[in-house]
Parts: C-alpha cells; structure tokens; sequence
C-alpha cells in the first residue's frame, strides 16, 4: 500500500443516501479470482445503459466528473454486502477518498485496509458537499482534517491505528504477523 | 466485585490474545473461519505471495455456494456449469483447499451447502465462539451466542495466516422484544418490523443483542433467521443469549462435544448471558404481539409495510421517489393484490427445514397461479434430503414450483438462477437493493408463508387468509 500524506481533488457527487455495495459492483462481477480491474464495473447498472454505452446523465459519466479523486455520497455509504470488491473497484476507477455522514462498517473496514480514505463528516458538511459538486477539497491525514473552498476546514474521525497505516502505508497482515508470540500464548492458554 | 457484563462483551474479552488501547486495536482470536468460493481466491493469493500457511486448518471449514449452480445436472454431472467464471472459481477453490490443507465440501459433498447453513448443521457453530466469514450474513451464526460477522478479503487473509483479526470493540444496542408473534406472523416479519423501526444504518458500529419473551420464543431457525437479518439494520453482528433450546439444537451435531465435554461445555455456556444490570449503549423495545406479516415495497430492507398495508403515501427518505420509480409503484398504493411473477424460498435467511415446511403447509392442496415461476432451493444437501424424507419436494412439484440444489441462488444474481428486468420477485433472502436478483428486478422481501401465500394467487397475499383455508 502507498502512503498517503494528503489528497486534493475536485468532488463527483452522487446524492443518494444508503448507496449500498450491489450498486458499487453488481454481483455477477464478482465471479473473478483476481483485485485487478474491476473499476469498469463500477456502478456498473447506474452507468451503463442497456447497450453496453455509458449513461450520460449518471454523475460520473459527466465531463466535470473525470479525473475526480474525492467521492461524496448520502448517509450509510456502502452498506450491504461484505465485498471487497468495492473500494477496490472504486480505487481501480481513480477515487482515492469517499466522503458521507456514515459509512457500513464492513465497508469501511474494507476501504481502510486499502488506501482508500473514508471521511465522515457532520450532516451539514455533508449537505453541503451534497448540493456544491465539484469544489476542490483537501484531505490530510496528518490533521485528520478535510479542507474546504473559502478557508472553512472540519476535522473528521479516524482512528490512530487506521491514520498512522494509511500515512506509513502499513500493511496490516505485517503487524499482525509480528503478534505471534502472544497468538501462541494465548493458543496454549485455551487447549 | 466485577462490574455487570453484557454478552458481547464477556464473548470479546474470552478472545482478547492482546486487548484494544487508545492507539491500537485488539488482536482478536477467531474459533471458527467458514470460506467459500467468492471471497477467498485473492486471499489465498497473498497467502502464496508472502510464503504464509495456513495457520489453523483445524478452525477453518470451506463450502461453495454463492456461484454455484442449483440444477442438478450441473452440481452432479451430465453437463458442465454453465457459468464459465463460476466453474473457475470452484476449480480454484478446490485447489487453494487441497493446496492449504483446508476442508472442503466440495460441489458434490452431501455437507454442503449455504455456508451460514452448514455451520450450525453439523454443530461448528457454538456459543462464546468466535466466527467470521467473507460474507456479510455471517450475523446468522450469533443466533448461538457466538459473536459472528462478515469480513472482507483482505481480512480472510488475515485470519488464514493468524487466525485472528485486527478489530475495534462495537457499542451494544439491546433490541427488547416483549410478547410473542401471533400465528402467520414470523421471525422473518419480526426482524423486518425491527429494520423498519430502527432503519438500515441504525444498527451501524453496534453489536445487537436481541432479548425478551418474544425472542426466547422462538426456536434456533427462527433466532437465525433474526440473527441474519441484523446486518440489514447496519450491525455488525446479532447475538441471542444460549438456552436449553440452543442446547437441545447443537446436541448430537457431528461437531458438537460429546460425552463429559458436552455437559461442561453446557456449563459454560450457561454463564453466556447479560448479567442483570449489564449497560447497554442504546435499547430499543417491540412488542412481538403487534407485529403483522410484512413485505418490502422499496429498494432497501428498510422500506417496509404490513402486507395489509401501503406504500407510504410520503416519507422522508431523500431516495423515496426513485426507489417508488424503479419498483414501480406510486406512493399510497396498497400492497396486497399487487402482481408477483416470481416468487423464490430460499438463501440464508429463509431456506432451513422449518422454513420449508411452513411453505408447503401454505402449498399444500394448491397450485400456484398461471404464469408464476417458483423455485424453492433448500439451504444444504441435508436439508434437500430432509425435506425429501418428509416428501415436502412433491409438495412444492406438485404445486409447480422448481425444486433445486442448495445453493445462494435467486438471493442475488451471480450463478445463472436470476429475475428478469422489470418483474416482481417475491423472495424469503434478504436484500431488495436495485439489480440485487438481476439487472431491473424487483424485489419484494417477506416469509417463507407469504411467499407461498403469494405464489397461489398470483398476488401478493396475507398467509393469514390461506392458512385459513
């Protein structure tokens, strides 16, 4: 995993609330064995049409929408099914932080374990995201802090752990691996 | 004196090999890993990369059953899976198995089956266990008092290679329910009601215990059926206090102790409950009694009404309007004697013994109606076979229904069996997301009795007025 120090992007808003991980990639994508390229199935069924071309007016077909980095979403992002698939499609795509007011946990468990930030944000922040799409934002992790247009910032909540592996780009499986002593210990203890 | 203890947590600290602190989450050590087809083959692939084992093969169970055919010919041969791609991922998971040193029931194994099935069935699933799996309704199992949930694949690998997880203590939201679900209600209209009342992300970064008369009531199909659904509120997990019900299930299973081990293991698993006085973050009551067969009419589990009801005529749900448009509906319309054209029992929410038997007490004597599709696809191998001993297939043949090969199926469209654009699906599984059973569906979730209801008139239908009959 890379380390992420700070990312600054303009915003694709997709205004829905409980945006859930069957819209994020359908599940007859899911019939891969490999994390690669998975970011043309990505709302795969909100952005395409029936014949296979993209759907204009789905938010992130839009000119203004290419290049984006930073992805902002309703209340309960993510929720549903437990498939890595979607932040790694939502990665593959180039969005590199989703914001809301909520994030599923498994989701966010999921989008933390690679790279891809999830920032939550108060309800009114997020309001406002909601109807300015398009604004460069600002997102540093060393002050867990998302910067907005006009010099307005607000911080948001991420654990230490969670801040100091994306920020080093730790691998986590690392980590636990150097726990084996005490995962022997506590083996022994328990037989 | 030690301070009041909830279930959650006394089940978190047994499985503490390093506690949380302010900066770093717990090591938690997990007793049981179910793997499966789809969520596992990047796992074992970090696993080859790094030169890592498994480290527990002896606490790790593998199925197949999300990509998985349900016809017959193409589980126990005569023409090959039709599904390219899910072919694949069987070869592929038989190989990381056999390569691991894991156990597998394989596509053709009479154990096999919905992993959340065949956990519990062959006695795995215990109380105070941890268990984990790659799938989101691994909540199923805390039915047992185990504290189960669903992981991602980077997580799988994680438990592969350490047998435990990287994890953050969940708050805990109590979900009283007082009194006891009159006949033709079910487990399935009680965890419905809860979603509805608390909302799809209300559970969210808690764990549930569900408690009460009414939960106490039911019996372990049942309690997994509540379990199951937990995830749909947004938990991470759902848990049921063992009991002498949960005993008198696990007794005897092929996994479960036996001997001087069963009756300390009952022991100990009688002190798995809240003490009085436990504290819970947030509480909720319901009352069981009050609870009418529901259905879904929106595209969230959320967005549900009494089967005797309507569609709201207004809401506050900023996607309201677009989950009225993608289903079809118009706000206000009344639910009962709108069209199903296809009505599925099944996944692993609705597809135990219990819940076949109580279809085909609806089913009996009838046939469903003209131009309904219904397929009933039984949670494991065991259970087809159960179902076939008390000829519960011929009821469910001779009313026109598909009887199939266990399997996740028509829950969601990933393995051939799937709803066509624009048609109504009346479905016992669990999510009624946009495309969830195929691109364009329409999903309608409710009972096992509803369903069958349904099926028979064609329409959606109370049970209570065929169980009348």
């Amino acid at each position: 995993m890379e380390p992420i120090q700070s990312i600054t992007s303009r915003t694709v808003v997709l205004p829905r609330t409980d945006i859930d991980t069957d819209q994020i990639i359908p599940a007859r994508f899911l019939r891969t064995t490999s994390r690669e390229g998975l970011g043309k199935q990505l709302f795969a069924d909100w952005r395409y049409l029936a014949d296979g071309s993209p759907n204009p007016d789905f938010e992130l077909n839009r000119p203004e929408a290419q290049g984006c980095k930073v992805l902002v979403g309703g209340r309960n992002f993510g929720c549903g099914s437990s498939r890595e698939h979607a932040p790694w499609a939502l990665l593959d795509h180039g969005i590199l932080a989703v914001i809301s007011s909520e994030f599923a946990d498994i989701f966010r468990s999921n989008a933390l374990k690679n790279g891809l930030v999830p920032v939550i944000v108060d309800d009114a922040t997020l309001q406002w995201l909601l109807a300015n799409p398009g604004v460069e934002v600002t997102i540093d992790l060393a002050t867990s802090t998302l910067r907005l247009p006009g010099g307005k910032s607000v911080t948001f909540p991420i654990e230490p752990f969670a801040r100091f592996c994306l920020m080093q780009g730790v691998d986590q499986l690392g980590y636990l691996l150097l726990k084996d002593a005490e995962i022997t210990a506590y083996e022994k203890q328990r037989a | 004196m030690s301070a009041a203890r909830t279930l959650f947590q006394k089940v978190w600290e047994r499985h503490e090999v390093v506690p949380q602190t302010a900066d770093t989450p717990a090591v938690l050590f997990i007793d049981l890993h179910l793997i499966h087809e789809v969520t596992t083959p990047q796992a074992f692939t970090v696993l080859r990369e790094r030169g890592l084992k498994v480290r527990r093969p002896d606490l790790t169970i593998g199925t197949m059953d999300h990509s998985t055919p349900t016809r017959t010919e193409q589980v126990f041969g005569g023409k090959p899976i039709s599904i390219a791609s899910a072919a694949n991922q069987v070869r592929q998971l038989e190989l990381n198995c056999t390569e691991f040193g894991v156990e597998l029931m394989n596509l053709q194994s009479d154990k096999r089956g919905i992993v959340h099935v065949i956990g519990p069935e062959l006695g795995a699933t215990q109380p105070g266990k941890t268990i984990v799996c790659g799938d989101s309704h691994t909540s199923t199992h805390g039915a047992f008092g185990a504290l189960a949930f669903g992981i991602g694949t980077t997580e799988v690998g994680h438990v592969l290679a350490t047998q435990c997880l990287l994890q953050t203590r969940a708050k805990t939201l109590a979900i009283n329910v007082t009194g006891r679900l009159r006949p033709g209600v079910t487990a399935k209209d009680l965890v419905l009601a809860i979603i509805g009342r608390i909302g799809v992300g209300g559970g969210t970064g808690h764990v549930i215990e569900f408690r009460g008369e009414g939960i106490r009531a039911l019996n372990m199909d049942e309690r997994m059926t509540v379990c199951n659904m937990s995830i749909e509120a947004g938990a991470r997990a759902g848990m049921v206090a063992p009991d002498a019900v949960t005993f008198e299930y696990l007794k005897g299973r092929p996994r479960a102790p036996q001997g001087a081990a069963w009756d300390a293991a009952v022991a100990d698993w009688n002190t798995l409950v809240s003490d009085p006085g436990a504290v819970f973050d947030r509480e909720v009551t319901l009352d069981a009694s009050t609870v009418e067969p529901m259905i879904t009419w929106g595209t969230h589990p959320g967005m549900v009404a009494a089967v005797t009801g309507s569609v709201p005529a207004t809401s506050t749900d900023p996607v309201f309007e677009r989950a009225l448009t993608y289903m079809g509906f118009t706000a206000g319309q009344k639910l009962a004697g709108s069209p199903v054209n296809v009505v599925f029992i099944g996944s692993c929410t609705n597809s135990r013994l219990t819940d076949l038997r109580a279809a085909a007490g609806v089913l009996k004597g009838h046939r469903i109606a003209a131009g309904v599709q219904m397929l009933v696809v039984p949670g494991s191998q065991q259970i087809k076979k159960l179902a076939e001993a008390e000829g519960l297939d011929r009821i469910f043949i001779d009313a026109g229904a598909e009887w199939r090969e266990s399997g996740c199926s028509m829950c969601l469209g990933m393995n051939g069996d799937t709803v066509e654009k624009g048609q109504y699906s009346l479905s016992t599984s669990n999510r009624n997301f946009e495309g969830r059973q195929g691109v364009g569906a329409r999903t309608l979730l409710a009972s096992p009795l509803t369903a069958a209801a349904s099926a028979v008139r064609g329409v959606i239908t109370d049970p209570r007025e065929l169980l009348q009959d």
